[in-house]
């Protein structure tokens, strides 16, 4: 645009970075969510690696103003890879007092704070329950940032003045303002948004028209105040050649289940009750009935396990979805899947606990409960995914070796992880695997009689479907006959089952890949263990100390029941082994004690996942200690 | 089995329900009467036999499934109801069928069981109840009545006994049923009705546990009490009862009162005619239990309460499927995997 047109333009400097981090944070009603989202679809359309954090409390509406009611959506976005959703933010958008108040601690010093004005009135510093006469956007609580107060919600009104709408539509557009003005910071076109705003708000184009107004609105505060005056270039990062998309691991994780459901040819169907983190999944799920996903909202957890147990004795891919608490709740049953030695996938999106804890927060503390919290003998599948685009490959790898195996699967995910996104370079349904199902469909014994608990030689029982012609049986949960699955009671019966049952779920380690480092070499000084969604901190912690010049690495697991049949070898090689988990060290206990190796733990358990610099510092403590 | 490639109806006889597991309930249980009834009526059903599934939860009742040469699944405690609707909707070719007693319906199963009558999956679901705990050697039920003296009760029950018709019916059950061990022709009836109808069949048998709860029932098949203890419900017949059928029953208002015909010279015609699909009228009849009316206590009902069809899960689910399948289409796998938004990096 010429100066002219505008009179005098205002000088702007352009200030290139690797990569930011922003935090938007405001009352649980502001619409901070649907802000991070469009600003992280923007950023993931540019180019921008990126990771997400939406952290938001268990309550839906809080008292407007307080602290309780505080919901946040950080992003970190680049032109280098990321796997984090970053530390600290350079960036924090407060929409009121309290967002301030809890969010002001993890700003990085010299940080950018934008304020809405009107959010840190006289109420609002007494909700935040800042002392009467503090002002923080004076003085010293905010004196090492850099404050923009912008008066957000008298803008917007302003902008929307002839629009003819209520105030209530009017208060609601204000994120988009603010929007608006960070897609200028950071020189972000408004076309994704307003494609978005245009679908979203189709049969009410008031609406949409009010939405568009206030973006723009904002970016063009942006331009031509004198407030702003650096402009932030964050280049599109080298990823690999391909197609993506931005994903979260619920999304991706409901995706993999029905890429399963095609590549094995089993209808799928997903029994389950809505709990916190993972209700998402049975919410996606349900808009894929046009292509026959069967989801069954249940009475409750147990009827949710049960009826998928039911489903695939009649033939499905049966999946759960929960959480600790619901998971508690489905283990009598799991143990009867183990017994029928039926498929099943049990996917437990962690959160914090135990009891109701922190349902919104995550943590990674029900390992030990998925490797043992059933009674009797009852070893299971336990695989767990590492990022949200992971959890695609992790459920499908589930799925798969559930139905080819006759064993029940538990996929652990969690909050931070289900919540985050990422970019995903999706596959070609052509490069999905397929999953090779059969079904029983006449006698297997020698002497043609039927021997439902008859092996191959992954010691596997044949699945056999009610309505299948001449092979009518019983199954259930009392202990049965080696063979034929009859009722048995014998002594020495019971042992062998036992051991088969066991034996089955160890040989599933014969077919699995190995363990080998993410980075670092297999006889490094150091060896950063990890599971689960502590992978983007350990590798980005991993990573940069290498380019330090320290010699450690970094394995990853994803089998965690059975473990990859190398691990043991694979941990001899290091001279120590830290295992950073967001529990007490419960992969810690299963690593000493199968392995006998003296690994240390890095716990760390505030529903909130580990930041790279405390991770860098612990592996560096760790190196050196005697 | 391929043997059998022609399309030539083979006439089952109750023998080929009998497998040669060997039944293991206490002699003189009510079970094997129950047993003896399905196995009798199994082959005039008109199901192949591998269309036949057995679901059941924990208890004396359950294994039941071990005993009938069907396909079958002995679950865990209460929850058979949860894993039927899982079968039935993965497979709604099946004829379903969930064995359950007093305890794991109503305690443990309390939750699963009212939802499914709430669902109506096409089930058949018969409790049996024997109005005790027998697996565990004799506790109390949720159907056990106030003052009974078990092993966890020996001062007496000091809780109030299910209405297990009535819990039914006000959880929306669509057909409700009762029946006894100890009138095989009666039983036989109602199974084949519960067979008939379209959507979740609740009966429930009154089962004599001659271990732990003996007697229970007689009062209602013991010749010298049953017609005055018991009335039998036939839809389209007058409320009657008594030694000779001198007994009738009528509605004053919202009352049920019982009369004698002859003594208070009142016509057959006059009285409540059974109408199954009543509902109003049906939850009056399962209160004829433990409430009395102007201090009369009424006689216990059996026979087919209520009975009336109404979309049945499966049906309204496939239906769902198909109509979205129709209009909307199928979505390619590289269609989902891709979503809406994608962008490309060269």
């Amino acid at each position: 645009m010429e100066a002219s047109e505008r009179g005098i333009k205002k000088s702007v400097s352009i200030k290139e970075m690797d990569q930011v981090v922003v935090r938007f944070a405001g009352d649980s009603g502001d619409g901070m969510q649907l802000t991070g989202m469009q600003f992280t679809d923007t950023a993931a359309w540019f180019g921008n690696d990126l990771s997400t954090f939406p952290d938001f409390p268990s309550e839906i509406r809080a008292p407007i103003g307080t602290v309780a009611g505080v919901s946040g959506f950080q992003i970190n976005f680049g032109s280098t890879e990321i796997y984090t959703p970053g530390d600290k933010y350079d960036v924090l958008v407060a929409m009121n007092a309290a967002a301030l108040k809890v969010d002001l601690p993890r700003l990085k010093k010299g940080g950018v704070i934008i304020a809405n004005i009107q959010g840190f009135d006289h109420k609002n510093l007494s909700l935040a329950k800042y002392p009467e006469g503090i002002d923080p956007l004076e003085g010293s609580i905010t004196d090492n940032y850099i404050v923009h107060k912008v008066d957000i919600t008298r803008l917007t009104k302003e902008c929307l003045a002839d629009q003819g709408l209520g105030v209530k539509e009017v208060e609601r557009s204000k994120n988009m303002f603010v929007l608006g003005l960070l897609f200028w910071m950071f020189d972000k076109p408004l076309d994704y948004t307003l494609s978005f705003i245009k679908e979203k708000f189709g049969k009410k184009p008031e609406i949409a028209n009010a939405n568009a107004k206030a973006l723009q609105a904002g970016w063009n505060y942006g331009e031509n105040t004198e407030i702003f005056v650096t402009q932030y270039k964050v280049a599109a990062a080298k990823l690999p050649a391909g197609t993506y998309r931005n994903i979260t691991g619920n999304h991706a994780t409901a995706i993999g289940l029905i890429a399963a459901s095609e590549k094995s040819g089993l209808p799928l169907f997903l029994g389950s009750y809505p709990i916190t983190p993972a209700t998402d999944i049975l919410q996606e799920l349900s808009k894929y009935k046009a292509d026959g996903v069967k989801t069954f909202q249940a009475e409750d957890e147990i009827a949710g396990i049960c009826s998928a147990i039911g489903a695939s004795y009649a033939g499905h891919l049966a999946v759960t979805t929960t959480s600790g608490p619901g998971m508690s709740l489905k283990t009598e049953a799991l143990g009867l899947a183990t017994m029928l030695e039926q498929p099943l996938v049990v996917i437990d999106v962690q959160r914090g606990g135990p009891s109701t804890g922190l349902p919104t927060k995550t943590e990674q503390a029900d390992l030990l409960m998925a490797m043992h919290g059933r009674h009797g003998e009852a070893p299971v599948i336990v695989m767990a995914a590492s990022s949200p685009s992971d959890c695609f490959e992790t459920v499908f790898e589930a799925c798969k070796l559930s139905v080819e195996h006759m064993t029940p699967v538990i996929f652990l995910s969690d909050g931070y992880i289900a919540n985050g996104s990422e970019p995903w370079k999706f596959p070609k349904a052509s490069e999905v695997r397929n999953i090779m199902v059969s079904f029983l469909d006449r006698p297997n014994g020698e002497d043609g009689s039927l021997q439902p608990y008859k092996r191959n030689e992954n010691l596997v029982r044949p699945w056999i479907k009610p309505g299948t012609k001449g092979l009518v049986h019983r199954i259930g949960g009392l202990e049965k006959q080696d063979g034929t699955g009859n009722v048995c009671y014998e002594p020495a019966n019971h042992e062998t089952m036992i051991r088969l049952r066991a034996e089955k779920v160890k040989k599933i380690a014969d077919n699995l890949p190995l363990a080998q480092p993410e980075t670092g070499n297999t006889n490094a000084k150091l060896l950063v263990l990890g599971w689960g969604s502590t992978y983007g901190a350990i590798k980005t912690a991993v990573k940069e100390l290498l380019t330090e010049g320290y010699d450690i690495a970094h394995v990853h697991l994803r089998y965690i029941n059975p473990f990859p049949r190398n691990l043991g070898e694979l941990l001899n090689g290091f001279d120590k082994v830290l295992i950073p988990e967001m529990n007490c060290g419960q992969l810690l206990q299963l690593i000493r004690a199968k392995y006998l190796v003296p690994a240390t733990g890095f716990s760390k358990v505030q529903g909130m996942p580990f930041t790279t610099v405390e991770m860098k510092e612990k592996i560096l403590k760790t190196l050196k200690s005697a | 089995m391929e043997t059998i490639a022609t399309n030539e109806k083979i006439k089952l006889t109750p023998k080929d329900f009998a497998p040669e597991a060997d039944v293991k309930w206490c002699p003189g249980c009510g079970d094997y009467s129950i047993l003896k009834q399905v196995q009798t009526i199994f082959p005039d059903l008109g199901v192949p036999k591998e269309n036949f599934v057995f679901i059941s939860g924990i208890g004396c009742s359950s294994r039941f499934t071990y005993y009938m040469d069907t396909y079958g699944m002995h679950s865990i405690h209460g929850r058979a109801a949860a894993i039927a609707s899982g079968v039935k909707a993965a497979n709604p070719e099946l004829s379903v069928w969930v064995i359950s007693g007093d305890g794991d319906s109503l305690s443990i199963g309390g939750n699963h069981f009212i939802h499914l009558m709430r669902k109506n999956f096409d089930i058949n679901y018969l409790m049996f109840n024997n109005q005790i705990y027998s697996l565990t050697k004799g506790q109390y039920s949720p159907t056990s009545e106030k003052g009974k003296i078990t092993k966890t009760s020996p001062y007496g029950s000091i809780e109030e006994p299910f209405n297990s018709i009535e819990l039914a019916l006000s959880a929306k059950a669509s057909f409700v049923a009762r029946t006894l061990d100890r009138d095989p022709k009666h039983m036989q009836s109602i199974l084949k009705k519960a067979h008939a109808h379209k959507g979740t069949s609740f009966v429930e048998v009154y089962q004599n546990c001659p271990v732990f709860n003996d007697g229970a029932f007689f009062a209602f098949s013991d010749k010298e009490t049953k017609n005055e203890e018991a009335i039998r419900l036939e839809h389209g017949k007058p409320l009657l009862f008594g030694n000779n059928d001198e007994k009738g029953i009528k509605l004053d208002g919202l009352t049920p009162v019982i009369v004698n015909l002859q003594e208070q010279n009142i016509s057959v015609d006059d009285l409540w005619i059974h109408d199954e699909n009543d509902k109003t009228k049906a939850i009056f009849i399962s209160r004829f239990f433990d409430t009395t009316f102007n201090d009369v206590a009424f006689p216990r009902p059996f026979g087919v309460i209520y009975s009336q069809e109404r979309p049945v899960y499966e049906e309204i689910l496939s239906a769902q499927i198909e109509a979205l399948n129709a209009s909307k289409g199928r979505m390619s796998l590289d269609r989902i995997l891709s979503g809406e938004k994608t962008w490309t990096i060269l």
